[in-house]
């Protein structure tokens, strides 16, 4: 266990050491969002019975927040050490492969929750509100930051270059987060576009968070549990096997 | 390639580039896989066993690697950790102190230089006091001063039971430091031998010789004159011979033939030629 708690420590000073980067940034970053969407829509864009416009985007960026930093966290942390060569001292120590997962994972899902919890409570300095079912929230918050997390160590796995995970991170993670109903509820959208964002698994994490806040959602949240968990699994399957096998990382 | 080490042994891998020995010490340290064969560590199969064969085992690597993000002494923190050492502090200044470390435990590893960072290297191969060392060209881009440190330590490690394996390109610290070595060539072994039967066999020793006349251009060697003739101008020759013991006889013969010998040197046997006749390179 001192194998794996030493790495997940490793992992927790790597991104507390440049905290200014890592999460008073991201923190200003969503208050920015905040700022211009409020200004810009409050009072036009109708979401929830009885929700005004700001209320509703705060959770959507919380958590939009918490799954963009876990992606990142464990994405950087492993490129930058394959790339520096440093990954060596892991590879050279008895540390298995489920260690390894379970390390960068959560400590990704603590860096996810701890930019999330940050951009909520400054939000809150502005904006009222309520949370209607906390443990559903900590549950998508906790649950999605660990599949973005998990979601990170395989781009990491596979990309050998930044750019190549830059691509991952701009193509992939952006739209899918842009584009799951952060900034709207996907009832306003044309039916097309209704049924493209039911298949973007982001926009169930993004939905049954804003359940833990609303008590209301677009999707029933047991629903959206269940794509989190099936696809939570299929994840961590996928990066666990590559880490077994040592892909990319052992010759 | 079947090679053994004993346990104690200061042992060097010797070879050209591309030779290998990079390769085989990935495949004992678990960072590469074989494509067939199996590796083990005292006992330990390296693939099935890795656990206890990466903690029998510490690897010193060839390339300056470092994680920027902390300091020498949290460095070596972490190294233990990973090894499941929690309470290692009292190791970790021994180690920084016989590798003068101490006063730069609270540098960033950034800030030091690559002598220093090479140091870093090896107290984190030593953290969880590991019984086999592999050393894998420790000490190029390394000054003399601190090579001279490095070799000391590691030498007293060895008198201390730690079984090292050297891979250098210096041939010199091979043939210092070595008590067996192994010559590499196109993934095969191509010498494997004490450090001194290699010189003896492969080298043998070059005699310079000065002589009271001068053999004519395509004059034979004086019959029972054993050795090979390497070089010969006027009265100078210089000549090959297998030990010690020919020099007598080519004393003898030469006197005979009426060509008493004025001057004599004699170089000592080098791995270098050992080198150059077992791999056909003169640069490992």
């Amino acid at each position: 266990m001192t194998g794996f708690y030493t790495l997940f420590h490793k992992e927790l000073l790597r991104f507390i050491k440049v905290s200014i980067q890592t999460i008073a940034a991201p923190v200003l970053t969503a208050l920015l969002y905040l700022l211009v969407f409020a200004q810009a829509l409050e009072g036009r864009v109708r979401v929830y019975e009885g929700v005004p416009y700001t209320e509703f985007l705060v959770p959507g960026l919380v958590m939009m927040s918490v799954l963009q930093n876990a992606f990142a966290n464990s994405s950087s942390s492993l490129i930058q050490s394959k790339i520096t060569g440093n990954i060596v001292f892991i590879l050279l120590a008895p540390i298995t492969h489920l260690q390894f997962f379970a390390a960068y994972v959560a400590a990704a899902t603590v860096r996810g929750v701890v930019v999330g919890a940050g951009v909520a409570a400054t939000a809150m300095a502005f904006v009222p509100l309520r949370l209607e079912a906390p443990g559903w929230a900590i549950g998508f918050a906790v649950l999605g930051a660990a599949l973005l997390g998990s979601l990170g160590l395989l781009a990491g796995i596979l990309s050998e270059k930044i750019d190549q995970l830059a691509a991952f991170q701009n193509f992939v993670i952006m739209p899918l987060t842009f584009l799951s109903g952060v900034f709207y509820s996907v009832h306003a959208l044309p039916p097309f576009w209704q049924s493209a964002s039911h298949a973007n698994p982001f926009f169930y994490l993004i939905d049954g968070f804003r359940y833990g806040f609303f008590g209301a959602s677009d999707v029933a949240p047991a629903l959206s549990l269940g794509v989190l968990g099936v696809s939570l699994a299929l994840v961590c399957g996928v990066t666990l096997a590559l880490l077994r096998a040592g892909y990319k990382l052992r010759y | 390639m079947s090679l053994a080490v004993k346990e104690g042994e200061f042992f060097g891998l010797l070879g050209p580039n591309g030779a290998g020995k990079t390769t085989l010490i990935s495949v004992i340290a678990g960072l590469a896989r074989a494509d067939a064969g199996r590796a083990m560590v005292m006992g330990a199969d390296v693939v099935t066993e890795f656990r206890r064969a990466r903690r029998l085992l510490g690897v010193v690597p060839q390339e300056l690697v470092f994680d920027p993000f902390f300091t020498v002494r949290e460095t070596l923190c972490i190294q233990s950790g990973y090894f499941g050492l929690r309470s290692n502090d009292a190791w970790i200044e021994e180690v920084m102190h016989h590798l003068d470390l101490t006063g730069k435990a609270e540098e960033n590893m950034r800030a030091l230089s690559g002598g220093m960072k090479r140091r870093v290297l090896v107290a984190q191969a030593l953290v969880h006091k590991p019984p086999v060392i592999i050393l894998d060209e420790p000490t190029a881009g390394v000054d003399v001063e601190l090579r001279k440190g490095l070799w000391q330590f590691v030498r007293r490690l060895n008198r201390e039971g730690h079984t090292i394996v050297l891979t250098t390109h210096y041939l010199e610290e091979a043939e210092q430091h070595c008590t067996r070595i192994a010559m590499l060539k196109a993934g095969r072994i191509v010498a494997l031998d004490s450090t001194r039967n290699l010189l003896q066999n492969f080298s043998g020793l070059e005699v310079r010789l000065r002589l009271e006349g001068a053999l004519g251009p395509g004059d034979a060697l004086p019959p029972g004159v054993p050795g090979i003739v390497l070089r010969r101008d006027g009265p100078e020759l210089v000549l090959r011979l297998a030990a010690a013991r020919e020099l007598e006889p080519v004393l003898a013969g030469l006197r005979q033939a009426g060509l008493p010998v004025r001057e004599l040197e004699l170089q000592p046997p080098e791995l270098e030629d050992a080198f150059v006749h077992l791999t056909g390179r003169s640069e490992p």
